[in-house]
Formats: C-alpha cells, sequence, structure tokens
C-alpha cells in the first residue's frame, strides 16, 4: 500500500489507498473523487474520497459490493456526472464531460444500441458524426466489426441478436470509435456464462491488440481476478478504496488453465475475503476516521 | 395467391353490407335512404363534374395544408418544449387550456378576425390538429431513454445530431400515434370549418344538399367524406409501417419472448 501522500487535506480526509503515478505517466487519474447526492430526504454521500491511476495501455477491474458507488464513479470517470470534489485527469486533461478520447459500455446493451439502426449503423454513427471520412469510416466499422467476430451480420437490427451479440456490437462501437481510455460498467453482468466466458476472452484480445486503457467495473470476483492486471477494491458506501492489488497472473489466460491456477484461487479468496471484509462495514485503516 | 387473399378480406365486408342495403331499400320506396343504385348514380353526376374542381379538391387541399402545418409546427414546438424543462413546466397549464377549447366554437371567433377566407378554414384545422401531436411529440421527448441518452453523449452525439439522430426516432412511435389522431380530426374540422357562412367546399355543399332536400346528393357527399377518410388512413398506415418499421419489428419480438 503507498504511503499517505502530502496532500494538504489529509488530516480531514481519509488518505488515498489506490496506486498513483507520477503525473505524464499517468492516463486516467481520479483525485479525491468525491460524489454527493442531494435528495429529498437530506444528502447522500455515495462516494467519499477516491484516489488512483490508471497507466497507459492498463487493464484494471473494480470490484465492490453492491451499493458501493461503482456506477456513480463511472458516471463520474465518463463526464456524464460532476463530482462533488476532487477531479478527473484524461490525460492530463480535466474531465468536464464525455471526452472524446473515452468510450463508454454500458450493462444494458439493449437499451444502450440505437433500435432503429442497423448493426453497421449503429458503429457508423459516433464516426459519422466526428465528420470521418467515408473510406475509413467503412475501414474502422469493417475492421471492429471483425475484431467482435459479427462481420456476419452488419444489415440485422440489434433487436434482432441474442443478448451477448448485442453487447458485442455495443463493443465494437467502443473499438471502432478509437478511444484512448475505455470504461465498462458491468458490460456482462446481463448474459448467461458461457457467452460470458466468451467476451472476457473478446475483451482480453481486444485489450492486447489495440492497447487501450481499460477500467472494467464487474461484481464478480472471479471476473475480476481472471481480466485485470490490477484489481481496485472498492468498500461498501459511503466509498473508499479497500485495496489496490496487483494480480500477477501470466498475460496468456485462457477459462480453463487460468482459472485452475493455485495463484488464481488465493487472490480469488484474497479478493473474496475483501469483499465480505467491505460489506460487514470494514474500512482500510487509513480510512477510519 | 397472399394478395387475392388480401384483397378478398378488404371488400368482402364492405359487399356484404352493399348488399345488405339494396335488399333492405329494394321493396318500399324511402324519401331518405336511396338505393344503392340511385346513390351510385347520383354520385357520378353530381360529383364528377365541376365540383370536384370548386368543391372536392379545394377542400382537400385546405385539409392537407393544415394537417401538415399541424403536424410540422407540433413536432417543432413538441421537440422544444420537450427538451427544455424550465419551458415544459411554463407551457403546460397554457397548452391543457387551449387543448380543452373546442375548435368549432373557434369558427366564428376567426371568422369574424380573418373573414371568410381558406386561411380562416385552414387555421382552424390547425387549431385542432395541433395538439395530439404537439403532446404526443413533448411526451416522447420526455420518455428517452436514460441509458440511450447516455451512450449518445459519451460518443460526443450532442445538438441537432441529438435530434436527429436520438430525439426524433426515439419519440417516433409517440408522434405517429398523435399524427394518427391529428389526421381523423382534420376531417371533421375541415368541413366544420365549411359549414359556416361558406360558398364552396365539401362541407358547404352537403349543408347545401340537406337544406334543399336533395338527400341522394346529400348521402354521396356523405361517401365522399368516407372516402377520403379511408385514402387517409392507408396513406398512413403505409408511411407509419416504413418509418417504424424498427419499431414493430422490435415489438414483435418482444412480445414472442
Amino acid at each position: 500500500m503507498p504511503s499517505e501522500t502530502t496532500d494538504k487535506n489529509n488530516v480531514t480526509k481519509p488518505a488515498p489507498a489506490g496506486r498513483t503515478l507520477q503525473n505524464n505517466d499517468a492516463m486516467l487519474s481520479v483525485r479525491g473523487l468525491k460524489k454527493v447526492y442531494q435528495t429529498d430526504g437530506g444528502p447522500i454521500e455515495a462516494v467519499r474520497n477516491l484516489t488512483f491511476d490508471l497507466r497507459a495501455g492498463e487493464l484494471a477491474c473494480l470490484v465492490g459490493p453492491s451499493g458501493s458507488g461503482k456506477t456513480t464513479l463511472l458516471k463520474c470517470i465518463s463526464g456524464l456526472m460532476a463530482p462533488t470534489e476532487g477531479q478527473v485527469l484524461l490525460d492530463g486533461v480535466q474531465v468536464s464531460g464525455p471526452p472524446k478520447k473515452m468510450a463508454v459500455v454500458f450493462q444494458e446493451y439493449g437499451r444502450s444500441l440505437f433500435p432503429w439502426m442497423r448493426v453497421r449503423e449503429n458503429v457508423e454513427l459516433p464516426l459519422k458524426n466526428q465528420r470521418i471520412p467515408k473510406a475509413e469510416r467503412d475501414r474502422l466499422v469493417d475492421e471492429a466489426l471483425e475484431a467482435v467476430g459479427l462481420s456476419h451480420v452488419p444489415m440485422s437490427y440489434p433487436w434482432q441478436l441474442s443478448g451477448g451479440m448485442q453487447q458485442r456490437v455495443a463493443i465494437a462501437r467502443a473499438v471502432a470509435y478509437q478511444p484512448e481510455v475505455l470504461l465498462m460498467d458491468e458490460p456482462f453482468a446481463a448474459v448467461d456464462a458461457q457467452t460470458r466466458a466468451d467476451l472476457e476472452d473478446l475483451i482480453r484480445t481486444v485489450w492486447k491488440k489495440l492497447g487501450v486503457t481499460i477500467l472494467f467495473v464487474t461484481h464478480d470476483i472471479d471476473e475480476s481476478v481472471y481480466l485485470g492486471e490490477r484489481v481496485i477494491i472498492l468498500s461498501s458506501s459511503p466509498t473508499v478504496i479497500q485495496e489496490d492489488l496487483v494480480i500477477d497472473l501470466p498475460a496468456e489466460r485462457d477459462q480453463l488453465n487460468t482459472r485452475s491456477l493455485p495463484r488464481f484461487t488465493e487472490l480469488r479468496h484474497h479478493v473474496y475475503e475483501q469483499i465480505q471484509l467491505a460489506k460487514a462495514g470494514h474500512r482500510p485503516a487509513a480510512a477510519a476516521r | 395467391m397472399k394478395i387475392l387473399k388480401g384483397i378478398g378480406y378488404a371488400v368482402g365486408l364492405p359487399t356484404i353490407l352493399v348488399l345488405f342495403w339494396a335488399v333492405a331499400t329494394a321493396g318500399e320506396a324511402n324519401f331518405f335512404v336511396p338505393t344503392p343504385a340511385t346513390l351510385l348514380a347520383t354520385f357520378a353526376e353530381t360529383w364528377f363534374g365541376d365540383r370536384i374542381l370548386s368543391d372536392v379538391l379545394p377542400s382537400i387541399g385546405r385539409l392537407i395544408v393544415g394537417v401538415t402545418a399541424a403536424i410540422i409546427i407540433g413536432i417543432v414546438a413538441g421537440l422544444l418544449i420537450g427538451s427544455v424543462k424550465w419551458l415544459r413546466d411554463l407551457t403546460e397549464p397554457v397548452l391543457e387550456f387551449f387543448r380543452a377549447i373546442p375548435p368549432p366554437v373557434l369558427v366564428p371567433v376567426l371568422m369574424l378576425l380573418m373573414g371568410i377566407t381558406d386561411s380562416m378554414k385552414v387555421v382552424v384545422i390547425i387549431s385542432g390538429c395541433i395538439w395530439p401531436v404537439l403532446l404526443n411529440t413533448i411526451e416522447g421527448v420526455r420518455a428517452i431513454d436514460g441509458v440511450l441518452s447516455d451512450s449518445a453523449h459519451t460518443y460526443g452525439i450532442t445538438g441537432r445530431a441529438r435530434i436527429r439522430h436520438l430525439v426524433l426516432p426515439s419519440a417516433g412511435p409517440q408522434i405517429m400515434a398523435g399524427v394518427r389522431q391529428c389526421l381523423s380530426i382534420g376531417l371533421i374540422l375541415m368541413v366544420i370549418s365549411e359549414m359556416f357562412a361558406s360558398s364552396s367546399g365539401l362541407g358547404f355543399t352537403i349543408v347545401q344538399f340537406q337544406r334543399s332536400f336533395a338527400i341522394p346528393e346529400m348521402w354521396s357527399g356523405i361517401v365522399i367524406l368516407g372516402l377520403i377518410g379511408v385514402a387517409m388512413s392507408f396513406i398512413f398506415q403505409f408511411t407509419e409501417r416504413r418509418i417504424l418499421r424498427w419499431y414493430h419489428g422490435l415489438r414483435e419480438v418482444e412480445n414472442a419472448v
């Protein structure tokens, strides 16, 4: 765990537990992020204090007990929601609205694709909107559909496809957009187990091929350990970072062998314990007030 | 074969109804109810002449202008009011008030203000037709899915692109439901706007026939109104099927699950 920083708010706020980098190394920086919702029943503090960095080309998973403000955090990072305090920096630039270098894949695939557009049009629309020339657009769309294994259904409507295929379309749309950071909000929570395994491998493949930075939010412990190079464990709400864990599994992963490695079991065990602690209300020593 | 079957279903019931009517009117001659043969003959001689140019076409023309204007104004204003929260809060009570006013009561007032002109009749049609389109568009715009809206936002689809690719198609099913109501109201108001102090048009002609006890002629006018309604409904269905093909497909898939 990194030592306490020289943050001047150190006295009043819990110290950040997430790994931070020198400024120019970080692709995505989250600094002292806090989100308080104002509701009729009074303010609700969803996220208390989050600080962590993502190196360019990193694949990090965020896990936390349900209701730990994962979606809130993702909305703040993607610029859809303004944080109450703190800031998000993408490549050194503060995020104040959805940045061009970022794409988001949502859990609800059925509600994130345009049902009035065919698969190809869905993938193409963000590029068209950026006025990318037709020839290049076609190339990007073809490549993206190819990468997710959907070159055979460009003229279908999303609702004609299975759930897993719809989520592939959403991934293809994100890939074609050529983001530097890809945020994924529990993208496989609503698909069946087998499709889920395929999609996990797809993400690893796409990540290696494109060198994109991925922040993958999930509530599935196995998934986080299998996918990530690093797992950031969140506490229960109001959220702080419970632990920032390096996943030292081999870079080549496959569903059978990786999952049966003793190290996989150990890591999974460790994350599980931490989540249980988080659920029980335990908070990291640095966050105790 | 399939087409023949379709046509069979479409004309089957009308044929039976006409036959029933022929049998019922065959025996005695009721002054107020003509036989099908009389009506057909009257229909031809009444409408296939000058009246097409002097009454039917101008009426249809005003109907088309009024309905089109109502649809365009309704959609544009609906997009605006539906997208801007304070505008919605501001206009909602006023819209409810105006919507509650039955348009025929406006005819005498508009006649005084605008004279007995084509524009007056078009305004009457607009004043009644605009509400279903406007209110449905507002509802449709408000009901846009949050996730879809977030998706579009993260991909930088904002401003005009958002209206074109997200708001309009998403509100499409609601807007079309409004347009369907708008068409039938339009036909009613077309007739009503011509019944007061007018000197031409379908509504005027039918009232004229009634007053002069030209009963078969009056019936033939009513038949024309029915035929216009049927034609409008077919055009609407054809267009709606094309614009909302995705929606009907989606619904079928959802219902099949």
